[in-house]
């Protein structure tokens, strides 16, 4: 589904964020990406559906290629849903208007579509009752249920999350996760950047570890917690898993 | 020294002041804001859009533009733009513009490298973060600016495009150097009439502090409330 080979990027000709990297996400996949701050992960999740552009390798989403000028990148983003640590919900929009926008600008879905849909979205990540309000009006745990659900109403094909949960209060995390746990169990293909670890043993496939924007560590789920291979990851799990 | 002063002359030349005068005064504040807007809006995009020479022309006519007393834009625009539209459709003599037209014309294009500024500056305080969700979206640009930036950046500089707008109020007084019949105008006129220049010029400047000063204190409740918003 999402294949990323020997991508470099460079932020200015001194200092290169992302060095060779190289993975893929396949069709119904949940891949977990960790590691220090600052060592590219969302840099990386954000080359994905270019957000942010590369200068060398290659990206490609269900065939498409994402660095090639030729894509339409609004199609492509359209079916690539993304979560922010942030939520970056629309401020100026009450909730309900928040997941209709995209659907029909971008998906020229009807004003009665997008709203049975939005609706339906929000009772699935219980916050029926909160379609009228203003994103303001919410705590972040309420917020960012909300922008899954925006992102779903997108019906998109791959769902990439950035520290979803890092913005928020602890008595809020678990609400989030478990919106994100049950679409892993439907088969959502995700591609998260967390340092979740309690999600990643319950639903990742694979975890990525990345250093200094290289990634160091790409293994199965039970041969990363069973013994990661680097002493960079080991390093890394111990100081994490100790919190 | 009030003692022989008329003030009836003010009652007899209501309906002329305000229907006349006012009238003519709002409808080109109104106009102007709105024209000085939309047109200061797209060079603030421009300013702010990867491209460098549409950044630089925008910026050099906002400096421009900045840099002229307005008396002078409004002077020179007036006697300029029958030749400047002469020479724009090829027409072989100069084309005649009424005075509403081109004051209104001149104060668009004034008022735009104020409003740019205004709008660049609320623009620049959305953060990044909500063009990229919108992107992420499939929103285009033109769509990302359209219904998430924008009106975002317009709700967040109102009180003080509002206050640039009351200024504008006061300025459009200055048409009088084409002999046009704005408010001030029509009390100039009057008073020039009739022989009372104190008491006209006295109830014109009482009008426009009040107007402005109702204005201010609007801009003064709106800021507090946005201030709760977010
Ligand atoms: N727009 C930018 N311009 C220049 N440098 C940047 C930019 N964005 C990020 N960086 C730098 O690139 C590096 C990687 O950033 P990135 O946000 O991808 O890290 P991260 O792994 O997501 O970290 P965190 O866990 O803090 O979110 C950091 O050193 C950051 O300072
Ligand atoms: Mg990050």
């Amino acid at each position: 589904m999402i294949e990323i080979s020997h991508v470099n990027k460079w932020y200015t000709p001194s200092f290169q964020v992302l060095t060779d990297c190289t993975t893929s996400v396949t069709k119904g996949e949940v891949v977990v990406v960790c590691g220090p701050s600052g060592s590219g992960k969302s840099t990386l999740i954000k080359c994905v559906n270019a957000l942010e552009p590369f200068q060398s390798g290659d990206i490609s989403v269900d065939g498409t290629k994402v660095n090639d000028p030729k894509t339409n990148l609004p199609k492509l983003r359209s079916r690539v849903g993304m979560v922010f640590q942030h939520f970056e919900l629309f401020p100026h929009l009450k909730i309900i208007d928040n997941l209709c926008l995209a659907q029909q600008k971008v998906l020229d879905r009807s004003r009665d579509k997008a709203m049975a849909k939005g609706m339906q979205l929000l009772e699935r990540v219980g916050l029926k009752e909160q379609a009228q309000k203003y994103p303001a009006n919410l705590s972040g745990g309420q917020q960012q249920r909300v922008a899954i659900a925006r992102a779903l109403a997108m019906d998109p094909i791959v769902m990439l999350f950035d520290e979803p949960t890092s913005a928020l209060d602890p008595e809020m995390v678990s609400e989030v996760l478990d919106v994100m746990v049950d679409l892993a169990h439907e088969g959502m293909t995700m591609m998260v950047v967390t340092h979740e670890m309690g999600f990643a043993r319950k639903v990742a496939n694979r975890v990525i570890f990345m250093d200094r924007g290289e990634i160091v560590e790409d293994a199965a789920k039970e041969d990363f917690f069973g013994k990661p291979r680097s002493d960079r990851a080991q390093k890394f799990l111990s100081k994490i898993l100790s919190h | 020294m009030f003692g022989n002063l008329d003030f009836d002359v003010i009652r007899r030349a209501l309906p002329y002041l305000f229907y006349e005068g006012m009238t003519f005064t709002l409808t080109l504040t109104g106009l102007a804001a709105l024209g000085g807007l939309v047109f200061g809006t797209a060079l603030a995009l421009m300013r702010l859009s990867g491209f460098k020479i549409l950044g630089r022309i925008a910026g050099v006519y906002v400096d421009f533009m900045r840099s002229l007393p307005l008396v002078l834009v409004i002077f020179w625009f007036y006697f300029l733009v029958p030749y400047i539209g002469q020479w724009v459709t090829g027409a072989s003599r100069p084309i005649s513009v009424g005075a509403f037209a081109s004051s209104l014309i001149t104060f668009i294009m004034f008022e735009a490298a104020y409003f740019s500024e205004i709008m660049r500056a609320g623009i620049q305080s959305i953060s990044r973060g909500q063009p990229a969700a919108a992107n992420a979206l499939g929103l285009t640009y033109a769509q990302t600016m359209r219904y998430v930036v924008l009106p975002q950046a317009f709700r967040n500089m109102l009180p003080v495009l509002i206050t640039q707008t009351i200024v504008l109020f006061q300025d459009t007084s200055l048409v009088y150097v084409l002999s046009i019949t704005d408010f001030l105008g029509a009390a100039s006129k009057v008073a020039q009439r009739d022989g009372r220049l104190v008491e006209m010029y006295l109830f014109a400047a009482v009008v426009y502090f009040t107007i402005s000063c109702i204005a201010s204190f609007g801009v003064r409740r709106l800021q507090a409330r946005i201030a709760i918003i977010r």
